[in-house]
């Protein structure tokens, strides 16, 4: 397969302008700049290019949605605020091909007409900070930032702004709040910050990988960058692996390849370790559904599924989950799931921004019941008191951290609720030992 | 909002209305009035930026328009939607909106302290009052310890009790947009985010005691009222004083010639009142704090209260008798007294009324009944 966005990855010096312009750097700013704005998001478009920060919205649709009144600024904002448990991909291109992120960067901000754009990133990647401040004084001193950028007439300047350790910062409006100087609440929509964002201008927010991927597309064309993948699933996808399994890491990968390969080819993830089996897998960040082996590899239907958004998200949450931010993460037949699903109740009671008062209150009601099952206190009526919480926080909060909170809990329910209940009816032994296969897993085939 | 607003349809629970274009289901609704209006504990129409947080509102757009009648896949927060011309909303005729309403009332009573028998806003609660109308049962579900804050005082005249707090942003937004400077604040994130001065600091500034008006809670208190006297007991009046920095109209809560304390005037959404200009009749510290004295006041008359609040028993001669059904669902019979209150009691009696009482009431206004008209 070929590589789109990591492909120079291993190459000496990439991370400095040279070595970079040197391996073709650059060119989809000067074939850009020389087409109108509007022909570089027709191309976006015709990529089929999805948003991957999460929710897989079309990017070049949601370019075309940005208001353009006369006189008022346009601003991209670039979500580098990666802070999802298991999604580390961003962080990946950022450390490694700084300058591929601020080449699609550049090209973005012409099609979209943003003479200031900016990267909100996380604050514990303080390193990349200076990687990326580095990235932008190098475009500039050879003049693909600044002003009339390679005689186009067309300025841009890049700017990094560290959040301050908040996930909820992620979400793009809380993100423009925090980058406005403000508490990062997430705002009620709407209106949409394609109307009103980034100092009530017109904004896009969009993901790192993203914009990274405007880069391939400018290059090799919309039309030919969607041959690439399969239906709605376009383009390559960085996927950030990790869990029990032998080569944890940042694989970019062409959506047509099954869960099965992912997970036991020597190309990506190399299998699970110590010959243990797979129990289950959040295929795509802490948010999205968890799924047992035997529905990860196979839909309902008892059809392979695939690496892409359409094949995980086949069966809604009955029986399917999300391609969501890539994280993937692989849970092998020593894991319990109670703990697992209580590590990411205290994440999301941690994260929630406290303005909505069912994700508030009940994030925090969660973690609590879910310590008392964990640690052998819990009753049997606590399982559908869970279930009837989560109900009541997705679909009813301002930002869709409620559901992400919500889902997490609802899947290991629906899907492991045996385990739990063992957890409840055998409050000794579940400190000792773990629940681990029972029948929902397929006992898988290990290839050796 | 355009000049010449115009108007647009809108059907909740079946009443249909029209409103001005850019109004919000939760304004159209109050337009209805009664069951219709969804109850809002965050939302404050005086402040900009409010709402859109608690969550009581949601409704059910089952309609989004005549243009798009396609409904609304989630419930939404009437207070921050506008209406569609078209638009059908269902509110309590909602099953899912019932159901939404009853978990989010649940979500912020599970860590509020419940202690109503010594909380000053007892009796003007909208905590209560939604608690009431909406809430599950008596039993909680919740069984962890709640959640408790130390209490803080802000300053001479206000008591911060975050532990009450339902995080409604209310006075935060009140802060910054009526005084200079704000000084408190929402620290902190999720179940442990409170509102707070950081370091504990007292709030000065002249309309800093708006912030216990628009509290829906008891978490911010007058301290000059603390533990003084029970809303029920006091009897609102309309007054108003020459005040250079506010319209200096409020309402005087009397007991006797005693001023308790002195509120801004609320209308029956618990908001302020808009004084003759239309602009919102915040009242200033020096008028709310320090002016307890009767003299300091032309009163103009007793203050019409809803009759559903517990303050306006047995205040007014107009009281509407509620329709006795009870023989009625008894089938024919009537239940039985067990004890007259007024038999042991000497307050209250049901033939004082109150607001037939010239001046200053005391224990002896009671006793002797002469100047009380007799029924
Ligand atoms: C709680 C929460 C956290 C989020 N965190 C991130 C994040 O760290 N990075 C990201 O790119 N998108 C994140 N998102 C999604 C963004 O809101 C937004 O959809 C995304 O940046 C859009 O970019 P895209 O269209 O390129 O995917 C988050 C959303 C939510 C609700
Ligand atoms: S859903 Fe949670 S995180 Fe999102 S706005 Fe509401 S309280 Fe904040
Ligand atoms: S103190 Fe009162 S007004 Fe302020 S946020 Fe809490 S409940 Fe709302
Ligand atoms: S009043 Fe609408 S959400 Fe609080």
């Amino acid at each position: 397969m070929k590589k789109l966005l990591l492909e120079n990855d291993h190459i000496e010096g990439i991370r400095y302008f040279d070595a970079y312009r040197k391996n073709g750097g650059y060119r989809s700013v000067e074939t850009a700049l020389k087409l109108s704005p509007d022909a570089v998001v027709e191309e976006v478009k015709k990529s089929g290019l999805r948003g991957r920060g999460g929710a897989g919205f079309p990017t070049g649709m949601k370019w075309s949605f940005l208001a353009k009144p006369e006189g008022v600024p346009r601003y991209l904002v670039c979500n580098a605020d990666e802070s999802e448990p298991g999604t580390f991909k961003d962080r990946y291109l950022m450390e490694f091909l700084p300058h591929l992120l601020i080449e699609g960067m550049i090209v973005s901000s012409f099609a979209l007409g943003s003479n200031r754009s900016y990267i909100y990133i996380r604050g514990e990647y303080a390193w990349i900070v200076d990687i990326l401040e580095q990235a932008i004084a190098e475009a500039k001193q050879n003049g693909f930032l600044g002003k009339n950028i390679l005689g186009s007439g067309f300025d841009c300047e890049i700017y990094v702004q560290r959040g301050a350790g908040a996930y909820i910062c992620g979400e793009e409006t809380a993100l423009i709040e925090s980058l406005e100087g403000k508490r990062g609440n997430p705002r009620i929509k709407p209106p949409f910050p394609a109307v009103k964002g980034l100092w009530d201008c017109p904004t896009v927010v969009n993901n790192v990988e993203t914009l990274a991927a405007v880069v391939p597309i400018i290059n090799m064309g919309g039309e030919e960058y969607a041959k690439i993948g399969v239906g709605r699933s376009t383009g390559t996808k960085l996927i950030s692996a990790c869990g029990n399994i032998n080569k944890p890491g940042v694989y970019e990968i062409d959506m047509t390849i099954s869960v099965e390969e992912f997970i036991y080819s020597d190309e990506y993830c190399g299998g699970i370790p110590n010959g243990k089996k797979l129990k289950a897998c959040i295929p795509g960040g802490s948010s999205v559904p968890i799924l047992p082996a035997n529905l990860l590899l196979k839909t309902a239907k008892g059809e392979t599924r695939y690496m892409n958004y359409e094949s995980l998200a086949d069966g809604g949450f009955a029986s399917g989950s999300m391609m969501g931010s890539g994280g993937f993460i692989v849970l092998d037949e020593d894991q319990c799931v109670v703990k697992h699903t209580l590590t990411l109740a205290t994440f999301y009671r941690h994260e929630s921004c406290g303005q909505c008062s069912p994700c508030r209150e009940g994030t925090g009601w969660m973690e609590k019941i879910l310590k008392n099952i964990e640690h052998g206190k819990g009753k049997l009526s606590d399982i559908d008191l869970l279930w009837d919480i989560q109900r009541r926080i997705e679909g009813n909060t301002i930002c869709p951290l409620g559901d992400a909170a919500a889902w997490p809990v609802a899947a290991a329910i629906r899907h492991f609720r045996d385990e739990f209940e063992w957890h409840v009816l055998n409050p000794e032994e579940c400190q000792r030992r773990n629940y681990g296969l029972a029948g929902y897993a397929d006992p898988i085939h290990v290839p050796v | 909002m355009s000049e010449q607003a115009h108007l647009v349809k809108v059907t909740i629970d079946n009443i249909t209305i029209e409103v001005p274009a850019g109004t919000t289901i939760l304004n159209a609704a109050r337009i209805v009035g009664g069951d219709v209006t969804p109850p809002a504990m965050c939302y404050y129409s005086k402040l900009e930026g409010s709402g859109g947080k608690c969550r009581t509102c949601l409704v059910e757009v089952s309609k989004g328009s005549e243009k798009d009648p396609r409904p609304m896949p989630k419930l939404v927060a009437s207070c921050r939607t506008t209406v569609m011309d078209g638009m059908e909303v269902k509110n309590i005729t909602s099953e899912k909106v019932i159901d939404a309403r009853n978990g989010v009332v649940e979500m912020l009573l599970i860590n509020h302290p419940l202690d109503c028998p010594v909380c000053d806003q007892a009796g003007e609660c909208d905590l209560q009052d939604l608690s009431y109308g909406h809430g599950n049962s008596a039993d909680s579900r919740y069984e962890f310890p709640r959640r408790t804050f130390e209490r803080h005082d802000l300053g001479p005249y206000i008591q911060l009790h975050m532990t009450r707090c339902i995080l409604c942003y209310r006075c935060v937004y009140t802060a910054d947009q009526l005084t200079q400077s704000r000084e408190h604040g929402v620290l902190d994130r999720g179940d442990h985010a409170q509102i707070a001065t950081y370091i504990e600091k007292s709030l000065e500034n002249d309309f800093i005691g708006n912030v216990i008006d628009v509290c829906p809670v008891g978490a911010l208190t007058d301290r000059t009222f603390r533990f003084k006297n029970r809303v029920w007991f006091l009897k609102p009046m309309n007054a108003h004083r020459d005040c250079p920095k506010c319209s200096g109209k409020v309402t005087l809560w009397n007991r006797g010639d005693e001023v308790y304390r002195v509120t801004a005037r609320k209308n029956e959404w618990g908001e302020i009142e808009n004084d003759e200009n239309g602009k919102t009749a915040w009242i200033c510290n020096e008028c709310r704090f320090e002016k307890k004295k009767t003299s300091d006041w032309v009163i103009e008359g007793p203050r019409e209260i809803s009759r559903k609040s517990v303050i306006s028993a047995n205040h007014y001669l107009k009281v509407e008798e509620p329709q006795n059904v009870l023989p009625e669902v008894m089938g024919g019979r009537n239940p039985k007294l067990l004890m007259d209150i007024h038999d042991v009691s000497d307050v209250n009696k049901p033939n004082i009324h109150l607001s037939e009482i010239q001046g200053p009431s005391t224990s002896q206004t009671f006793e002797d009944n002469s100047n009380i008209n007799p029924q």
